[in-house]
């Protein structure tokens, strides 16, 4: 028998206002500021505008603030609201070469042209809990070094490049236009730029613990972080209207060039290889999962064994967005009366042939 | 058309997209935009573009995530003016669009040059100075240790 499931309106209705007052906790204390949580809340901000795949700090904020501070629901919003905001173009390829660093650190070598630039780094704090912070956070004001930086600090990599002993990374002929993940679907095998992109919108969860895989044994890595930096890149567009280049704003990225041994193969010698992240704000730990996840799934281009989860483009490739995975995960709570009574009478069914069975046997 | 080169309008045009919209509405005085009529070739409008990087920052381009950006065109003084700002702000590229116009126009090119995009240049240049020698200060010194045989 159908039953059809009709009603709950009012308890929608109550429940999203529950919801708000939830939100807005106790009303004695103020409430957060969409400048607070832009200006407090940077790394939060940052990935939620990562993985929202829209950078916009204050439409992040909002997200944020909506959300009660849960990343994944926030990135869900802003998904859904970039959905409603028609495509100008694309921007030139963002020159990261050329960005103003506010950090920049290798792990390969301790002299890199331009030195170790540590930055706002938590890095070498002691977790331990500051609880002045609990009271007022008044910060010192940064010392100033005589000199600024040179305004372009040179690639860490291009040291091993200009001997030979790393791949080089160059624009295929005619440098061609990417697929773009927004406009057509994943297919396989997918090319490295379809990667790269499901990549840097992919959960940072997920893409920390496949890194980690990596790093334990769970497919050919041994990787080194050859160079990490962080800050500010400018924006470049064409439009049509003008004709020519423009610099409409600058954003903040970190990028991570990972090295990676390679013994060779019957065409390529022994050389270094890379795995390559980037990705929007202060953003590290994401960056550098990344570039560790796209050098594991670079395993069948460079003829390594397949053998590790993180190698296998479908599995990982599938299930990196946690927008798709937290609505199918979640979407079982939502009602299933119809397919579980179905279920039900089934075992019912199934349960009474056993017992008589069982009774017959006896 | 713009009597100026290109690479000049470029420069102002830059300079307006990396000035906070609160300043740049200090900057403009208001008689000067009182002067003319705006008639609006495109309003204010917010949309996307997508962001491209390259895989390990020199190879093959892929699309890294959208920014949000607002573009606005007037007519104005005999010019057009153009403004494409990254962000949601629509008065950000409605000054940015006046600005550019008038930048074109003989009549006030030179005196917005001196009064506006100079001093936000060095206003820019400045800010990123300081950041600069700020984040100079937590460049590593190694010195080595020498060994006492």
């Amino acid at each position: 028998m159908y039953v059809a499931v009709k009603g709950g309106e009012t308890a929608i209705l109550n429940s999203y206002e529950l919801l708000a007052a939830e939100r807005r906790g106790d009303q004695d204390t103020p409430e957060l500021t969409l400048a607070q949580i832009k200006g407090q809340m940077r790394l939060a901000l940052a990935r939620v505008m990562q993985e929202g795949s829209l950078y916009d700090e204050e439409l992040a904020a909002l997200a944020l603030k909506q959300a009660s501070g849960d990343a994944t629901e926030a990135v869900f919003l802003l998904r859904a609201f970039r959905t409603t905001l028609p495509r100008l173009g694309y921007s030139l390829p963002l020159d990261t070469a050329a960005m103003r660093v506010r950090r920049r650190v290798s792990g390969t070598f301790k002299d890199v042209p331009g030195g170790q630039v540590l930055g706002p780094t938590p890095d070498y704090t002691q977790r331990l809990l500051d609880f002045t912070l609990a009271a007022t956070g008044n910060a010192p004001k940064p010392m100033l070094a005589e000199q600024p930086l040179p305004d372009v600090l040179p690639c860490v990599l291009d040291v091993l490049g200009s001997e030979g002993l790393i791949e080089p990374e160059r624009p295929a002929d005619g440098d061609p236009a990417p697929k773009d993940l927004t406009r057509e679907p994943l297919m396989f095998p997918a090319d490295r730029a379809t990667r790269l992109q499901n990549l840097a919108r992919g959960d940072e969860g997920y893409l920390l613990g496949l890194a980690y895989s990596t790093q334990r044994g769970y497919a050919e890595s041994h990787p080194f972080a050859g160079e990490i930096r962080m800050g500010e890149v400018a924006v470049t567009v064409c439009p049509e209207e003008l004709g020519f280049e423009i610099e409409i704003g600058e954003i903040t990225l970190t990028e991570c060039q990972m090295i990676n041994q390679f013994a060779g193969s019957n065409t390529a010698p022994p050389q270094f290889t890379r795995g390559y992240g980037l990705s929007f704000g202060e953003g590290e730990r994401k960056a550098m999962a990344m570039a560790l996840v796209d050098r594991s799934l670079r395993a069948s281009e460079l003829g390594e064994d397949i053998h590790a989860p993180a190698q296998q483009q479908e599995f990982v490739l599938y299930h990196t967005d946690s927008v798709e995975a937290s609505g199918f995960v979640q979407h079982l709570k939502l009602p299933h009366y119809v397919d579980f009574q179905a279920e039900l009478s089934l075992i019912r069914t199934l349960r009474k042939q056993f017992d008589t069975q069982q009774r017959d046997e006896a | 058309m713009t009597p100026y080169p290109i690479p000049q309008r470029q420069h102002w045009m830059r300079i307006l997209a990396l000035t906070p919209p609160e300043r740049l509405a200090e900057v403009l005085s208001p008689a000067l935009l009182a002067e003319h009529d705006a008639h609006w070739l495109r309003r204010p409008e917010t949309g996307l573009v997508m962001l491209r990087g390259r895989a390990g920052g020199t190879g093959a381009q892929f699309n890294l995530g959208e920014a949000s950006v607002t573009r606005a065109s007037v007519s104005l003084a005999g010019q057009i003016g153009h403004a494409w700002v990254r962000g949601s702000n629509a008065q950000h590229a409605e000054l940015a669009a006046i600005a550019d116009a008038l930048l074109q126009c003989p009549a006030h090119h030179a005196d917005l040059i001196a009064s506006v995009i100079t001093p936000l240049s060095a206003e820019l240049a400045e800010r990123r100075a300081t950041a600069s020698r700020a984040t100079a200060a937590s460049k590593v010194e190694f010195f080595t240790m020498v060994r006492g045989d």
